[in-house]
């Protein structure tokens, strides 16, 4: 076969896998959105589910995915910057450094299942606080720290040099140079990464099985006190979230419209992904332009 | 100085964290082993799986073989896929290639495993069952859904690799009068060949680590396939859906235990072969 004949079948193959790729994303999306948004209304939103009977919504589980995801930030976000900013600043190459690094690798490369049979092992039996928020917390906590201190490491690690100089020159701290100069350039791409590590937190299921448990209490949307059984807030309520529960339905789900269940709960699901990648990528450029004053280069 | 110890207090937490996993789930998986309920070889290289039978046996070797082969079929067609769309984005039109493909892997990426699992059971197991024999749900359903969730991986993977390669090695081919499949074929792929590698080796953990999606679809049956139609289990699979069921302490918890410390070795293999090729990489 001649080089040039080769060359336009191999080029043929590579452009037409590539498209089969957007095909297939557009595929998933579209099969997902059409199949689940005709399930999607109010009601589906916010009513409790149903066990036996069709006409089940999903609206505490989307609480206890938003208010798990918030406890699991509350947790993260400062250890994360915190190990990050170690990281990237004061941790001198060596053997200890090494292992640290190494150490993140790993736990961010753990399977989710093992995070969640840990958290079971520790958190709800050892510690005893049962299927609870707070365990699924934690639980997610082991799972995006190591996501949290790479984000932030990478993107201290991309503030141009000259900004740390020029710190120094003025004659800062190094603690005053790290918050005050290097923390705002690094902001963006932290919020960035945080907002799109969210979107995974939101999604996990597998970790929070074992730890948040698989059923809620029946929730009384008027109660707001975190102390009470039935509050929404009470952290130490076993939780079922968005995630575990298609998994629930699609595995043992007994009503008789489960299907269509999964089918809007997992097309809620996705387009919450999606609303944390549009977020994403929009926060982090008006974060930018807040705290420097300036526009960004790319 | 307030600001140094805790940075230096929020490392030693992660350094905590991943000593006490280790040790919990080693203690707990070497249980049996240590106890004499079960044997080592039994449960490595054991086929048959009855832990309620007259005299309960153990033996996991369905459920490893069951991971095995399903993340190894996920690798054998995902990584075709990904390495043309990593071209496709590098060599072919980078502009609006990268452009077009760049959005679809971080969604595809960010789809959770819950979602591919409900597609699976929805779309490609009644696709299964109408063409080939059998139920549809079983090995190749499993490294299907799996296959498109390993994609981003591999493809932001070797994107880079690609992205990141001399550009003088390719103008050097292209003088030479070489085309540009000729140029992919003897210079680049060649070239970046153990970046790639690390890409896939981290497809495949995540493939062997994935357990809600894989568990819908493959049938959960104890037995090591015959055939890619065929229902089987893996080692996630059989935890997740045993776990809740069984007492702490008990035999059987216990060997589920061992398949966890089965899955956290793999985890190790993989960030080791990970190493590895990172290494050879910049030589």
């Amino acid at each position: 076969m001649k080089p040039k004949t080769a060359d336009k079948i191999a080029t043929t193959f590579i452009v037409f896998f590539a498209l089969l790729i957007v095909a297939i994303l557009v595929g998933l999306l579209g099969y997902i959105l059409v199949r689940g948004l005709n399930h999607i209304s109010w009601d589906f939103l916010t009513s409790a589910p149903q066990k036996i009977r069709a006409g089940g919504g999903v609206g505490p589980q989307l609480f206890n995915s938003l208010y798990l995801l918030v406890l699991t930030l509350l947790i993260t976000v400062p250890l994360g910057l915190g190990a990050g900013i170690f990281m990237a600043e004061y941790a001198r190459p060596g053997k200890l450094t090494n292992f640290i690094r190494l150490i993140v690798e790993v736990l961010s490369s753990f399977p989710s299942i093992i995070v969640g049979l840990f958290g079971l092992l520790l958190i709800v039996n050892y510690f005893d606080l049962g299927f609870s928020l707070v365990s699924g917390a934690i639980a997610l906590t082991f799972f995006n720290l190591p996501l949290m201190v790479r984000i932030t490491e990478q993107a201290f690690r991309t503030v141009p040099k000259a900004q740390k100089e020029a710190g120094f020159a003025l004659g800062l701290s190094k603690w005053k140079i790290v918050t005050s100069v290097l923390l705002p350039v690094a902001l963006p791409t932290i919020i960035t990464g945080t907002i799109l590590s969210a979107g995974r937190v939101f999604g996990e299921a597998a970790a929070l099985m074992f730890t948040a448990g698989m059923s809620s209490p029946r929730l009384d949307f008027t109660d707001w006190n975190p102390l009470h059984s039935n509050s929404p807030l009470n952290p130490f309520r076993p939780a079922e979230t968005l995630a575990v529960h298609i998994w629930k339905i699609n595995s043992e789900g007994l009503a008789p419209d489960a299907i269509q269940i999964a089918a809007g709960a997992s097309a809620v699901l996705v387009i919450m992904v999606l609303i944390f990648n549009l977020v994403a990528r929009y926060f982090g450029r008006f974060i930018y332009r807040k705290l420097t004053a300036s526009k960004r280069v790319n | 100085m307030v600001g140094r110890i805790y940075m230096s207090l929020c490392v030693l937490l992660l350094i905590v964290i991943i000593v006490s996993m280790v040790y919990f789930v080693a203690s707990k998986g070497i249980a049996n082993f240590i106890s004499g309920e079960v044997k080592l070889t039994d449960f490595l290289f054991g086929t048959k799986w009855s832990p309620e039978g007259e005299t309960p046996s153990f033996g996991a070797l369905p459920f490893i073989s069951g991971s095995f082969l399903v993340t190894l079929l996920a690798a054998l067609i995902a990584s075709p896929l990904s390495i043309c769309a990593a071209l496709f984005m590098t060599e072919i039109v980078p502009g609006w290639g990268k452009k077009l493909l760049q959005p679809v892997i971080e969604l595809l990426s960010g789809i959770p495993s819950v979602v591919y699992g409900f597609v699976g059971l929805s779309v490609i197991v009644p696709f299964l069952r109408d063409t080939f024999p059998g139920q549809g749900i079983g090995v190749a359903a499993g490294a299907l859904v799996l296959s498109v969730m390993i994609l981003p991986t591999i493809t932001s993977v070797a994107a880079d690799a690609l992205a990141s390669l001399p550009q003088n090695l390719k103008e050097s081919s292209f003088a030479l009068g070489a085309t540009r499949w000729q140029t992919i074929s003897r210079v680049i792929l060649p070239t970046t060949l153990p970046a790639i590698m690390t890409g896939v080796v981290l497809g495949m953990a995540r493939a062997f680590g994935e357990a809600l999606a894989v568990q819908m679809v493959i049938g959960n049956a104890p037995f090591v396939p015959r055939s890619l139609f065929e229902s089987a289990s893996t080692l996630t699979s059989v935890i997740t859906l045993s776990m809740g069921n069984t007492t702490m302490g008990s035999t059987l918890n216990n060997a589920l235990w061992s398949m966890a410390l089965v899955l956290m070795l793999m985890t190790f293999v993989f960030v080791l072969l990970v190493r590895m090729l990172e290494r050879r990489n910049k030589i």
